[in-house]
């Protein structure tokens, strides 16, 4: 899931005697080969997941991790190693997840069956440093999210961006991590940027993976970039691994007028995100998901109605294999002049 | 003291819990009103009321709850999370309560299962107590024996389908949620055209619930959904002795979508696969199942 793999990639290969293969980068042939031998009305995120597992493994990969939680998937994992093995694919398939919850033992055995140096002391280790480079990667992320649409030389966030990660993948320990990130804080912050006191904010929750996969949302964040439009976003992995279970609790207050139950994987995180966003006057919130993700679509009707209480426009994007490029462009386009016109109006109507 | 009306939509939950649920409020003396049978009019409202990419069952199940509205005090909607970690149910099934709130401007009489969080069902019965201005006593009371009476009538229905497997005729299993298998408008237009051709349904919902979780480890071992575990199982317990299995599906339902598909490369059965969305419903189907059974026939008739 977009640049996740690194810390990924870093953990493993210092736990496991394995050599590690770079994701292959998801193209919309990756997306055909997952729609081909997908279920027809699975979600979304099925088929992109398994035309990645695949064309990695026709990159000579033979051992394959798939992880989950949440909703639906959970059981990907299961029904994707029928699929690959279906096709004659022989390959090593680690789940993760089994019956609902991570299952630390089961895990144990598979990667000592893997690597008979496994040592349980030393990954955990290397998983505390992992965590806290997914806190520094969220954290610059944000402040780049923040700016990127306002930086005087194009490309200048994201190469420095670029360069941190592999500085982060050569990470010796815990101190060393801690000076890049200090390193590449101060060199991201000094990046020139020409930000206007008055742009337009956008807030944008959604369904999780087609919300950090950058190809499955067609780019949608650089695309407001360039616009001139300051993004906020909430879910990344940070806070779905570490700041949800005790953010949640006090969310669930805020929104009481509205839900009284968590409405599974997501959707009470996203209907208090809005109130959230509504309550700070932003200019408007863009929702994004996969088409099928069942607790989205429970949570849709709601964000529409605390939406048009508090008068904020919102804009619903569904995502799938077809959905082309162009079309989403314009609705876009469509929403940025909307918004714009009432910011104007409503200076306007101040004044007066 | 006025007495309140319960209302009780035709969908989803009914078909898990109507024996309890009438029995409960007849030993309690509270009316009950149940929406009609599935009929153009209530899917033409739910349609139009629901986001139209909800499930096909969720939306008639909306469609009962506005027919509902002004025929009763309350609407009764429970919200069932899980039965264990191991034991889930489809989202649907923790937002319908929240999702109807936000649709109508309704009263709802609601209780939570989550045995995870140990939310039973006996504890969420007892928080009803101020609505339905009974004492706590006369509720657990009243549930109890529901509750016994309803297991009774279920086992009654399961010697029943079980005997039903050693029939001499075609036998088939229909494998899918009772609120699709039972609805007027989803299930009953292939129960009824089976019926006519000579051929005994085995349903796949009236089986032991204990044994068929236990034995749907052998497909699956990672399953965590309760009702697609139940359907698996019973696949597993039938198997010597149905000819074919009809999967009936509703678009687009998420757990059946992965599950179902994973059972499908699994099992050598014969079988059909049967996806019912809202448009035109039974005259495709017709053909298929003509075929179907053909096959089953033409099989019977080699061994």
């Amino acid at each position: 899931m977009g640049n996740y793999y690194i810390p990924a990639k870093y953990l493993l290969s210092h736990i496991l005697d394995v050599n590690i293969l770079d994701p292959v980068k998801i193209t919309s042939k990756t997306i055909e080969i997952g729609t081909k031998y997908s279920p027809e009305f699975v979600c979304t995120p099925f088929k992109y997941t398994l035309g990645t597992l695949i064309e990695n493994i026709e990159k000579k990969s033979n051992i394959l991790i798939q992880a989950g939680g949440g909703c639906k998937y959970g059981y990907y994992a299961e029904l994707q190693e029928k699929i690959i093995k279906d096709l004659g694919y022989d390959v090593i398939f680690i789940n993760l997840v089994s019956q609902g919850k991570t299952d630390f033992k089961k895990i144990y055995h598979e990667f000592k069956k893997i690597d008979k140096n496994f040592n349980i002391w030393s990954s955990l280790y290397y998983l505390f440093i992992t965590t806290k480079m997914i806190r520094y990667m969220d954290k610059i992320d944000n402040y780049i999210r923040h700016n990127i649409g306002f930086e005087i030389d194009k490309n200048d966030f994201k190469n420095t961006n670029q360069e941190m990660l592999n500085a982060f993948l050569k990470t010796k320990g815990f101190f060393d991590l801690f000076k890049i990130y200090k390193k590449y804080n101060k060199k991201i912050k000094k990046i020139k940027v020409n930000k206007p006191k008055e742009c337009l904010k956008v807030g944008i929750i959604g369904e999780l993976y087609t919300i950090m996969e950058p190809f499955s949302n067609y780019f949608l964040e650089t695309e407001l970039a360039s616009m001139n439009i300051e993004i906020t976003r909430f879910t990344n992995v940070h806070y779905l691994l570490f700041e949800k279970k005790y953010k949640i609790k006090k969310e669930m207050k805020r929104i009481k007028k509205y839900i009284k139950y968590k409405m599974g994987a997501d959707a009470a995180d996203n209907i208090a995100h809005t109130k959230y966003l509504c309550d700070q006057k932003i200019d408007g919130i863009i929702h994004i998901k996969a088409s099928f993700c069942t607790p989205e679509i429970g949570a849709m009707p709601i964000i529409n109605k605390i939406a048009k209480e508090h008068d904020i426009p919102v804009l619903f994007f569904t995502f799938d294999a077809n959905t082309s490029e162009v079309g989403i462009k314009t609705r876009l386009e469509a929403f940025h002049d909307m918004i714009e016109r009432r910011k104007k109006n409503e200076k306007l109507l101040s004044r007066n | 003291m006025d007495k309140i009306k319960i209302g009780i939509p035709r969908s989803l939950y009914y078909y898990y819990f109507k024996d309890l649920w009438q029995i409960f409020f007849e030993k309690l003396n509270i009316d009950i009103v149940i929406s009609p049978k599935t009929n153009k009019e209530i899917i033409d409202k739910g349609i139009s009321m629901s986001n139209d990419e909800m499930c096909m069952s969720l939306k008639i199940y909306i469609g009962h709850v506005s027919y509902l509205l002004d025929k009763c005090d309350y609407i009764l909607i429970p919200r069932i999370d899980n039965y264990g970690l191991e034991n889930q149910t489809c989202t649907n099934f923790l937002a319908t309560y929240d999702i109807i709130n936000n649709l109508f401007n309704k009263k709802i009489i609601n209780y939570n299962i989550d045995l995870f969080q140990n939310e039973t069902e006996l504890k969420g019965f007892l928080k009803l107590n101020k609505i339905l201005k009974r004492n706590k006593k006369q509720i657990k009371i009243a549930y109890e024996e529901a509750l016994k009476e309803s297991l009774n009538i279920k086992d009654k229905k399961m010697m029943k389908n079980i005997n039903n497997l050693k029939n001499k005729k075609i036998k088939i299993l229909l494998l899918g949620h009772p609120y699709n298998i039972y609805d007027e408008y989803i299930g009953d237009p292939i129960v009824n055209y089976l019926k006519n051709n000579n051929i005994e349904i085995i349903y796949s919902d009236l089986f032991d619930s204990k044994k068929c979780i236990n034995k749907s480890n052998i497909l699956t071992n990672s399953c965590y959904f309760k009702y697609n575990k139940e359907n698996i199982g019973s696949i597993l317990l039938s198997k010597k002795y149905i000819d074919g299995i009809i999967f009936l599906t509703t678009f687009p339902c998420g757990p059946d979508s992965l599950v179902n598909e994973l059972v499908m490369r699994k099992i050598n059965t014969p079988f059909i696969n049967l996806i019912i969305d809202d448009s035109n419903i039974l005259t495709g189907f017709e053909t298929r199942l003509e075929s179907f059974i053909d096959i089953l026939e033409r099989k019977k008739i080699h061994e």
